[in-house]
């Protein structure tokens, strides 16, 4: 137990901060997963080809290409994109991304192809007469999507969020091969250190377990509270 | 780019052999926890909750560290013959897919056999067929086919799961592509072919599963 004592003697502390830093990626990459599905679920929808073409290319790839390997870009990658981007501006030193920025960018790209499908899924689901009946009396296109199709959306796409959630945050322990101090890169120090790594991957296990416990508890909660009424 | 293709390339049999031994193990063992789980007995049918809970609820990466760090450790199992696969990271690797897997199939057994209606075992009943044959010849087909496409993806996901092998030294298609991404600094054409192996197997067993669905349709 002397293992996780919290301060300079055990790695109770440091164990901590990693798990709020695996909690920051998980939400961060679920923003920008929101944030891409925000994008792709309408082109996705389009009546255009060539944009359905394009909605259908993320998700396929996303989806059928290991997510370490995503991770690897964006590791191996990134740096290089955005030097290339800033040498058209005129600026030639060498940048160095932050791990925590690769790290949730690549998670989130994934996360936000599963989250594309599942809007999608939902949407597809709403009954047309919704749509039908929010024409015929005349609500703008913008009321339409805020205050008819959306509240409908999310209690039919809740359940799978949450899936779309317990990936997110399973996902996020590969960032640990780019370097970011999260669970399990912490689990990995502290084993090297304390030539422990049966307790210490039994323990960063356990703090996984706690997480989606709670985060499941949680989004019963939301999922309660959007299908009031049915 | 087209001179890590064949490397790339002979890396995938490695990928594939990680794939289809782990799935084999993997799917008795999910049958064998499904069946548990339907016991009536509280212990039982909690043990196999706990199993599946626990290795879905965590990640793989930690999965595999634990068996491949972990057990080492362990002075009583390096005096074992189990210290000869351990101490394999092919094997620690395949360990870690099979359990993993095996808790996915399991909940996927499991609720294709909670949709079998109640008619058709009765049906057997009526026909004075004994329950053992009941269960192997009309509860287990009718599972299977009805576990198909969400198995379909489980085979998907298994399939970007070994590339964790890479993590444990293993040199499967995403280690091979990591080993030459840090040696040439080309991470964009090489991600592409890669990526591109790695959707054409994607394609193939989305296809393969379309292929068995139509076949074993009940139409």
């Amino acid at each position: 137990m002397e293992l996780l004592a919290f301060g300079k003697t055990g790695w109770g502390d440091e164990l901590f901060y990693a798990t709020l830093m695996t909690i920051a990626v998980s939400v961060t990459a679920m923003l920008i997963g929101f944030l891409f599905a925000l994008i792709f679920t309408p082109l996705k929808l389009s009546k255009f080809k060539s944009l359905n073409l394009i909605g259908n290319f993320y998700t396929t790839v996303i989806r059928g290409v290991p997510e370490l390997l995503v991770i690897y870009l964006f590791f191996f990658g990134g740096s290089g994109v955005i030097m290339y981007v800033a040498s058209i501006f005129g600026y030639f030193e060498y940048i160095e991304i932050n791990a925590f920025i690769t790290g949730s960018m690549a998670i989130g790209i994934i996360s936000g192809a599963y989250s594309t499908e599942v809007f999608r899924g939902a949407i597809q689901s709403i009954d047309k007469g919704q749509f039908e009946a929010a024409k015929v009396l005349g609500v703008s296109k913008f009321a339409q999507f805020y205050k008819i199709i959306l509240p409908q959306m999310l209690r039919l796409a809740i359940p799978n969020l949450s899936n779309v959630w317990q990936i997110t945050l399973k996902d996020t322990s590969l960032i640990s091969v780019t370097g970011l101090v999260e669970i399990m890169r912490q689990s990995y120090i502290a084993a090297g250190s304390t030539r422990d790594p049966l307790f210490f991957y039994s323990f960063a296990a356990v703090l996984y377990l706690l997480l989606t416990y709670l985060s499941m508890k949680l989004i019963n909660r939301l999922e309660a509270k959007y299908s009031r009424g049915y | 780019m087209i001179t890590s293709f064949p490397k790339l390339l002979s890396a995938t049999v490695i990928t594939l052999k990680l794939l289809s031994v782990s799935l084999i193990i993997g799917m008795f063992l999910g049958l064998f926890f499904a069946i548990l789980r339907m016991n009536k007995n509280i212990f039982v049918n909690q043990f196999a909750y706990g199993y599946s809970y626990v290795f879905r609820g965590t990640p793989l990466l930690v999965q595999i560290f634990i068996i491949y760090f972990g057990l080492g450790q362990i002075e009583y199992l390096r005096s074992t013959f189990m210290w000869v696969i351990l101490k394999e990271p092919y094997w620690c690797a395949i360990i870690a897919f099979a359990l993993n897997t095996g808790a996915y199939t399991s909940e996927i057994l499991r609720s294709a056999f909670q949709t079998i209606k109640p008619g058709m075992i009765e049906a057997g009943k009526s026909l004075g067929i004994s329950n053992r044959i009941i269960f192997y010849k009309i509860q287990i087909p009718i599972a299977i086919r009805q576990s198909l496409p969400a198995y379909g993806n489980e085979i998907i996901l298994m399939m970007k799961g070994t590339s964790l092998a890479s993590t444990v030294t293993l040199m499967d298609l995403t280690g091979v592509a990591k080993y030459i991404i840090s040696t040439t600094f080309k991470p964009i054409e090489v991600f592409i072919v890669a990526g591109g192996i790695y959707l054409f197997m994607t394609f193939l067993i989305h296809n393969l599963i379309k292929y068995l669905e139509k076949k074993y349709s009940f139409q």
